[in-house]
């Protein structure tokens, strides 16, 4: 039985909810409803006055080629940054798990990447892969790859994609290798003892018992390309060249601050806020029940 | 069905040895119970037959074939485990289907080999289920049932029963028993507790630090009891033990006290120990009694009643000494006991090696 605490004084538990309450509604609140209220809006060039215009905006949004492009451009980002990160990380946390000597330190190592800004990763990977002065830029020429990701859409969009997957790695390292280490040992001997190899192991009894850690690590860092990749994008491409590597997040800020359409900036923010929404309640709803064996 | 043999058996992790060569024959079909207290090797020794854990030194043969170096899936073997390590995403069926589905068995051949150790572990009604949806006592059967379908040459337990409580615990013991003799597969079987070794085991293994320090019938083990560790392990109470060295056909104890030696006079002035069971202590009349007791304290068990007490009285202190007494004896605190020994009942042990004299 859970405990109920009780008030004699009505306004006490009102006033000791203030402060989350005040900050809840400032910096939550008010934004997203100033995004929703600007989103109807057709401010003049000039910013002196708007235009109350209904759904236009919208409209105009969702027959805007580029827009589309963009959210096609989001999904292969998102597909892509989501599947190195996890894959790469489940290898070196199930290499790691292995490991009996300098366990700590290789771990230290692994963890590293997590603390690098943003920002610091995508000028780091940038200054790499620099077409003109890159260190590994100046290899890939060298063995014949016409390497220019300032000028190949492709090319830039696997260079960003890199850079944020990295970046990744070590949170997704994290949450994997506590997975695996939750696993009894003695159910990897008992497969072992029924005939299962390494890798049938790893397929039937391993992968599948790491399942919830996998769910929510695919949420986490799905919402991690779509909302927590702006300051590598900026960093590197600035989401060029053309619009190879404009994700959503990014076009919401060269549209509204570069391109002073606040009226669409503000209309894409609020499209973003209900694919968060739709992503909260996949979480909530599948992430305890699913998943569970 | 299979022999094993273990020749002179050894682990060592880094530069410490904790198994220091232990032999062992098991004959087909025989129940080995290994026996000893916590931290004395004996889990290390079944893995190492199991296959998950290396082999420092020595051989290990199943069915003629030494396997010190065969993974444990090639070593035709199936295992209980203490926490029964069934797969928790995997139904029953599938728990059970597991083994045979990699061994590249037809589906007819798993359904009705799985079904067939069903039946004879009652998990008919569950094969649906998942394990957690299981009480202890299923989810240990179900274990069993994994290793019962692949029919293999030797069953390991490791401790199955240590996680169920003791009522499940005197069920499942028959259990596996009865399931024992009607595959007629080589088990060994390892657990600290010793009425499970006594009802289990064709013969014993009772281990102490590393060492094999007896292998035997179980009633051999209880009646000649090999070293001062077995007598004071196997038997509950445990077997009273008394310092002193031997004088003449008496005993002569440290305190001061005799008492008749009952079997064959050794040498003279030696330290011995001098060890007695509680169970064959009886109440005597005053004149012929060896010893007396004057008790300390009485535990009530209802078919018995130990007696806690120290030697005094004529033949003088000794040390402390539990007696077990029919449940009918009327004894309190602060009495004075008359006890003889049982003829033959009485065991020598050397003072300082703990073998038996």
């Amino acid at each position: 039985m859970e405990k109920r605490v009780t008030f004699d004084n009505r306004l006490l538990p009102y006033l000791l909810l203030t402060p989350q309450l005040a900050v809840t509604i400032v910096f939550f609140f008010w934004p997203a409803g100033q995004a929703l209220y600007q989103s109807l809006l057709l401010p003049d060039p000039f910013g002196l006055g708007a235009r109350f215009v209904w759904f236009s905006n919208f409209e105009y949004l969702f027959n805007d080629r580029y827009y589309l492009q963009s959210f096609f451009t989001t999904a292969i980002f998102t597909f892509f940054v989501t599947l190195v990160s996890m894959s790469v990380a489940l290898l070196f946390a199930v290499m790691a798990d292995q490991v009996i000597k300098g366990a700590g330190a290789y771990k230290t190592l692994l963890i590293w990447p997590y603390a690098v800004a943003p920002a610091v990763a995508g000028v780091m990977w940038l200054f790499m892969f620099q077409p003109s002065i890159g260190v590994i830029a100046f290899y890939m020429k060298a063995v014949g790859i016409d390497w220019n990701p300032v000028l190949d859409g492709g090319q830039a969009m696997t260079l960003v994609i890199l850079a944020a997957a990295w970046k990744q790695i070590s949170y997704n390292f994290l949450f994997f290798l506590a997975g695996l280490q939750a696993i009894p040992k003695s159910l990897i001997e008992a497969a072992a003892i029924d005939g299962a190899g390494k890798w049938h192991r790893f397929r039937t009894i391993v992968f599948p018992l790491l399942s919830p850690t996998t769910f929510f690590l695919l949420v986490v860092n799905i919402v991690y390309a779509f909302f927590e990749t702006f300051g590598i994008i900026h960093t590197m491409t600035a989401g060029g060249p053309g619009q190879s590597t404009t994700i959503l997040v990014y076009k919401v800020y060269s549209d509204g601050f570069v391109g002073q359409d606040l009226g669409s900036s503000a209309a894409q923010s609020v499209v973003l806020m209900v694919v968060v929404g739709i992503l909260t309640v996949i979480q909530f709803r599948y992430i305890e029940r699913r998943v569970h064996y | 069905m299979a022999t094993i043999s273990i020749r002179d058996i050894r682990k060592s992790y880094g530069k410490t040895e904790v198994i220091h060569g232990v032999s062992l024959d098991v004959a087909d079909g025989e129940f080995i119970v290994i026996v000893g207290p916590s931290g004395c090797g004996k889990s290390t020794l079944l893995r190492m037959v199991a296959g998950l854990e290396r082999i420092s030194g020595g051989t290990i043969d199943i069915g003629g074939r030494v396997v010190n170096d065969l993974e444990p899936r090639e070593r035709d073997i199936a295992m209980v485990f203490q926490n029964y390590a069934l797969y928790p995403h995997m139904s029953v069926f599938d728990n059970m289907a597991y083994g045979l589905k990699i061994a590249g068995k037809s589906k007819d051949e798993i359904r009705q080999r799985v079904d067939q150790a069903a039946a004879m572990l009652q998990l008919e009604p569950f094969l649906d289920r998942k394990p957690r949806a299981l009480s202890g006592g299923q989810r240990q059967r179900v274990a069993m049932g994994r290793a019962l379908v692949r029919n293999p040459s030797v069953f390991l337990f490791d401790e199955p029963l240590s996680n169920l409580d003791a009522k499940l615990r005197v069920q499942m013991r028959l259990e596996i028993k009865q399931m024992q003799r009607s595959v007629g597969t080589t088990a060994l079987y390892v657990t600290h507790d010793q009425v499970e070794a006594m009802t289990l085991a064709d013969r014993l293994v009772v281990m102490n630090a590393g060492i094999a320090e007896q292998i035997d019938t179980p009633m051999a083990v209880y009646e000649r009891p090999a070293t001062r560790f077995v007598a004071g392990f196997i038997g509950s109470p445990a077997m009273n033990i008394l310092k002193g060295s031997v004088s003449g056909s008496d005993f002569a104890l440290e305190g001061g006290g005799k008492l008749a030696l009952g079997v064959e006079p050794v040498e003279t002035g030696r330290p011995l120990l001098f060890g007695v069971r509680p169970e064959h202590l009886q109440v005597a009349t005053a004149e012929n009694a060896a010893l007396s007791l004057s008790v300390t304290a009485v535990e009530t068990l209802g078919a018995d009643t130990l007696a806690h007490g120290t030697l005094s009285g004529a033949n003088g202190a000794g040390g402390e000494l539990i007696a077990r007494l029919p449940g009918s004896a009327q004894i309190a605190p602060g009495d004075t006991l008359p006890l003889t020994i049982q003829d033959g009942m009485t065991h020598l042990f050397d003072a300082e090696t703990g073998q038996r004299v």
